[in-house]
């Protein structure tokens, strides 16, 4: 408009003028090449592929088929408008019964039906963002802090530290153990923040984890368990990804752990859970936060009046997720499917000696790209990085945007294109690699 | 160590006030024609649900928007996917003419401009993120909408400072008014960063005059502070003197693109005109880049469904559809409040005179025992447990004066609401004897005549 910055920076919050919510990050630059560029096999063969996002687009025929032989479900249909009415002028923060009933039978049916959860525990958000961010309102004040292990998805930054003020102490990872987090990296971790005078509320995990498609192990579960209640925090258990767990072992989520340990104190545990990836339904914005304490339960359902699901969606979610043979069928045939992607990828690459981090879960794979490194730094994953985009037009996210101790990690996404595109994706990732490493040799 | 947030045992979610407890009594015990004849009726809630006829009409005869399919072609996928922070083009397309439209086309909307929202509950409280500091200080005119509590100072750490206003002038703001409250805030130590209005206004029904809102803009140029307009009963006003956006006065007085005009912002949502409370449709609208940017980025805690941006986009880019529903809602609107009206009247109740929204103030004043909060909470319990009606008390959208109360009229059929005047009228029967009835009427019609000649002023 015109108008000077320094005049904003006076007349907004600091908030709205930060730049907190993280978004001039490398993450998104990758985002822009593509909006800018983006692959169509038949309109734009070389543009960039999109391979930064997280999605997941095999089992959309599935829910498709399923909306059309439910006309009831939706309450435009003229089987369903009857409903049109009630749906429509709902707006109760406790959610459609049928909706949280259904939320609660399919959280049960993505763990095995290893635990059960209770449908008066599903408090509703503004999709699992809504739910982080409600979590730290809810268990911390402005300036203090929870624990994340490193690699960890970029915007909790934003999540729970723009607007709700929560600092994150990284707990550093790295691939001598397959990133997988230790007790003295996270007493480590504590220590240093208590020096800084940093308040620890809290030990925030993503399982299965974003980047890494990996699963914790009961083992691990138990000692986080065991270190939490020590230290009297709270753990707060990111399980968005619960339903992409394509092969063994099997999921162990945090509601399994509690239940076999009666020394945990309750107030303490809190579930994020979400449809956007196990279903594929970003655009419904269906997050939850299902904590076992019952203040956080009481006063997160008055946030969710900032961000409930539609009503239109909870009825649709409730008749589709209450279908006990369809639940059954997508589940096994989302893993599958997922299952089949991440082979022909990870076998793709392997044909040009790159090695993913063995996974078994989540809609990506972390990529080792390390040897390609002119040196072991940020900067030269970010220029190889760069090379990625600009040149073989593959959008592909930098370790270092995940907050990765160890550079030369990418995390690459196979779940939202279709088979066709994979091959054109594997085929340039193998080129590329292979013209790097006749440079490199040639260097050397 | 404290387990948990301050905002979790604080109890700025104002949910213990009356305005909230109410409601739970009702849910209690709620009213049915049939199953439950001597409930208690709901008349807290400003909910409209005279229209539905008409959009159920609209889906029934829209089936390929209803099935997401464009061109016969399934549109499932795209939709499903759909989570760009920037909302779906066509949609805010629509709901930008669609506000335009309401106000009968004088203000053009700008869609870039517009952040959707879950609902205005999300829009006020993102304002106030994207406006104020911790600490920092709004003022509103009172009585205002018991939810801004919640929605402008919980976790937002935003205090709310009451402009006051009185029935000596039907509650319109004055510019005494105005400079007291800024100047009670300076005694807190508050900083003022703006004003806040509901235009048309929630408890009162009545629609701000040019004069009122020139002060307004005269008031925030000279301070050199935000103002924001919440319009969300813009599509309620039935009957004359019309409705005047914000946009409308910046534009008469050649403000439009001014430096004041870069601090006013407006609130809207789907949820009372078009009765879809449920759908979550709420919106900001600013001339301040800075300021849609931000909200947009924040819109991501509260985004509105895919699924409903596309049905609706399909339904308020049908210009027929929306220029005959508002017409015939407003239509509707009018016929419920007269009812309510002339209900009241027989009673011997008078209410503030009212051109819009979906209830009335009412004036309760002379049934109380005493002209104290002490008494309206009395009343009130008495409307809520003997007379079995829900209605909100004053004091819970923070008005000065105790005795008035807002009765919700197009949230009930007609039946229930002819139901609910008998009790009323039965209660107050009840209650006093008939020469001291008489004598009230007299009083009452006498100074309603000389109030009706000041009204016709605004």
């Amino acid at each position: 408009m015109g108008f000077t910055s320094s005049n904003q920076h006076h007349l907004l919050s600091k908030i709205a003028t930060n730049d907190r919510h993280g978004e001039n990050s490398p993450y998104f630059d990758g985002w822009k090449a593509y909006d800018s560029d983006p692959f169509s096999p038949t309109h734009n063969p070389h543009g960039v592929i999109q391979m930064g996002l997280a999605e997941n687009l095999l089992c959309f025929d599935l829910i498709q088929d399923w909306i059309k032989k439910n006309p009831k479900a939706s309450i435009c249909s003229r089987e369903g408008v009857d409903g049109f009415k009630d749906i429509a002028i709902f707006q109760d923060y406790h959610g459609l019964p049928d909706f949280r009933k259904a939320v609660a039978k399919f959280m049960g049916r993505v763990r095995g039906g290893r635990v059960t959860f209770n449908p008066d525990r599903i408090v509703m958000s503004g999709g699992a963002t809504g739910a982080n961010e409600v979590i730290a309102f809810c268990l911390a004040d402005p300036g203090d802090a929870f624990l994340v292990p490193t690699p960890y998805y970029p915007a909790f930054d934003r999540d729970l530290g723009w607007r709700a003020g929560v600092q994150l102490v990284p707990v550093a990872c790295d691939s001598s153990n397959d990133f997988k987090i230790t007790e003295a990296a996270l007493e480590a971790a504590y220590e240093q923040a208590q020096d800084a005078n940093i308040k620890v509320k809290g030990l925030l995990i993503t399982n299965p984890s974003n980047p890494l498609g990996t699963i914790f192990d009961r083992e691990t579960l138990r000692s986080l368990v065991s270190f939490i209640n020590k230290k009297n925090i709270h753990l707060i258990c990111d399980e968005i990804y619960t339903a992409t767990v394509f092969s063994e072992p099997n999921f162990v989520s945090i509601a399994e752990i509690i239940e076999e340990d009666m020394e945990c104190n309750r107030d303490l545990i809190h579930i994020v859970y979400s449809l956007s990836k196990d279903m594929g339904l970003p655009g419904f914005r269906v997050g939850i936060v299902y904590s076992y304490n019952d203040a956080v339960v009481n006063c997160g359902r008055k946030m969710s009046s900032f961000g409930l699901v539609s009503t239109q969606t909870q009825h649709l979610i409730a008749s589709m997720l209450l279908d006990d043979e369809f639940v059954e069928r997508f589940v096994a045939e989302s893993a599958k499917r997922l299952a089949i992607r991440h082979k022909a990828f990870t076998m793709g690459l392997l044909q040009v000696r790159i090695s993913c981090l063995k996974s078994n879960a989540g809609l990506f794979c972390w990529m080792n790209l390390r040897r390609l490194l002119n040196e072991s730094t940020v900067e030269a994953e970010l220029a190889l990085w760069r090379l990625i985009i600009d040149e073989v037009k593959l959008n592909v996210s930098p370790g270092s945007s995940f907050h990765c101790s160890e550079p030369g990690w990418f995390r690459v996404c196979f779940a939202n294109m279709d088979d066709d595109t994979m091959e054109v994706a594997i085929r340039r990732i193998q080129t590329f690699v292979q013209r790097k490493e006749a440079v490199l040799v040639a260097g050397n | 160590m404290k387990l948990l947030s301050r905002k979790t045992t604080c109890n700025s979610h104002g949910q213990d006030s009356s305005y909230f407890l109410g409601w739970q009594e009702y849910e209690k015990n709620a009213y049915d024609e049939v199953l439950n004849p001597t409930g208690i009726i709901q008349m807290g809630l400003a909910e409209n649900q005279l229209s539905f006829d008409l959009l159920e009409s609209w889906l029934a005869k829209n089936p390929e928007a209803v099935g997401f399919k464009r061109d016969g072609e399934s549109i499932f996928r795209e939709m499903a996917l759909f989570q760009d922070y920037h909302g779906l083009p066509i949609f805010k397309n629509a709901l930008a003419e669609f506000m335009a439209e309401i106000r009968g086309n004088k203000v053009r909307f700008d869609p870039n401009k517009l952040v959707l929202t879950a609902g205005a509950t999300s829009a006020n409280e993102t304002l106030m993120f994207c406006l104020a500091e911790p600490g920092e200080a709004f003022l509103l005119p009172t009585p205002y909408y018991p939810g801004f509590d919640r929605d402008l100072k919980w976790r937002t750490g935003v205090e709310i400072v009451p402009i006051q206003c009185s029935s000596s002038n039907s509650f319109q703001i004055t510019e005494s008014a105005l400079e007291k409250a800024y100047r009670l805030a300076q005694k807190r130590k508050l900083k003022v960063k703006g004003v806040l209005i509901t235009n048309p206004s929630n408890p009162l029904g009545t629609t701000m005059n040019l004069i009122e809102l020139n002060l307004l803009i005269s008031f925030v140029a000279a301070k050199g502070i935000h103002l924001i307009s919440d319009e969300i009963y813009s599509g309620t006003v039935f009957n004359s003197p019309g409705f005047i956006s914000i946009t409308e006065a910046l534009m008469d007085r050649n403000l439009h693109g001014s430096e004041v005009s870069n601090r006013v912002h407006i609130v809207y949502s789907l949820s009372k005109d078009l009765g879809l409370p449920g759908f979550r449709v709420g919106a900001i609208y600013s001339n301040n880049d800075t300021v849609v940017a931000a909200a947009t980025k924040m819109s991501s805690f509260g985004l509105v469904s895919s699924q409903t941006q596309y049905l609706l986009s399909a339904m308020l880019s049908d210009k027929n559809f929306t220029s005959n529903y508002a017409t015939e809602n407003q239509k509707r609107l009018k016929k419920r409040h007269d009812m309510l009206v002339s209900g009241l009247q027989e009673a011997g109740i008078g209410c503030l005179k009212s051109n819009a929204g979906l209830f009335c103030w009412v004036d309760m004043r002379h049934l109380l025992s005493s002209k104290t909060f002490g008494a309206e909470k009395e009343l009130w319990k008495k409307m809520l447990y003997q007379v079995g009606l829900n209605i909100s008390p004053g004091s819970s959208c923070h008005c000065t004066e105790p005795g008035w109360f807002r009765v919700c009229f197009a949230n009930m059929s007609e039946e229930t609401l002819n139901h609910s005047m008998q009790r009323i009228k039965d209660f107050v029967d009840s209650t006093t004897d008939v020469v001291s009835r008489r004598h009230r009427l007299v009083v009452r019609n006498s100074r309603r005549r000389s109030s009706h000649d000041r009204d016709s002023e605004r």
